[in-house]
């Protein structure tokens, strides 16, 4: 299935665009989808953390990704 | 009331003062951001903030549930700016009326540290010689 990619931060610049796609195989959960990003981009690994949102909510690992799901990347976070 | 917001434009202590100013408050706490001029002894030019809004925004107004859930507050007003800024600029605003200053200031104190740990916004330091994005890496 297509899912739909949005980086924000070093996400961005690790990924290229801001908005991309991704084929991943389905089921396919954020715990997935976090394994994936970081056998394809190594620059992953190195992060303090790495979280995901969706429908503008963090998720878990747990989190079933759909269809169409727009999924956004979120690198530690560095607000104030 | 709560008075949340993400503007590209410089912030005033004023506007937030305003917004929680209440007959029955006895004190208000207002915290103010400052970009500073170096990190660990380089030298710091700007600092370049970024945000997935529409989730900041919704990450903010947890925060505050949760100053109306632990402290009774009477009204909290966030503001956080993007975009380019220099030396000496404000990034965040935060100000929270309470009927009693303890429990302002307790309440100010935790709504920019969880904003710091919860709200998706992101800085980049810029240096004479490169950018960095604070506390991507350990």
């Amino acid at each position: 299935m297509k899912i739909k990619l949005i980086a924000f931060g070093i996400a961005k610049e690790i990924i290229g665009p801001a908005e991309s796609h991704l084929e991943v195989k389905n089921p396919c959960n954020i715990g997935d989808l976090k394994r994936i990003l970081i056998t394809q981009y190594h620059e992953f690994k190195k992060l303090q953390s790495i979280k995901f949102a969706i429908n503008e909510d963090y998720q878990e690992d747990q989190f079933q990704i759909h269809e169409g799901d727009e999924v956004v990347i979120i690198p530690p976070v560095s607000g104030g | 009331m709560r008075d949340i917001q993400i503007l590209d434009e410089p912030l005033t202590t004023q506007s937030c003062h305003d917004a929680v100013a209440d007959p029955s408050a006895g004190g208000i706490v207002v915290f103010v951001g400052a970009v500073r001029n170096q990190t660990k002894g380089r030298k710091v030019l700007q600092l370049a903030f970024e945000s997935y809004v529409p989730m900041a925004l919704k990450e903010m107004g947890k925060i505050a549930d949760s100053l109306s859930q632990k402290w009774g507050i009477l009204h909290v007003s966030i503001h956080h700016r993007v975009g380019v800024l220099e030396i000496g600029e404000i990034p965040v605003i935060i100000a929270v009326s309470t009927p009693h200053r303890q429990a302002a200031f307790e309440a100010c104190q935790y709504a920019i540290d969880t904003l710091k740990e919860t709200v998706p916004i992101w800085k980049k330091e810029i240096f004479e010689d490169g950018t960095v994005w604070v506390s991507a890496h350990p």
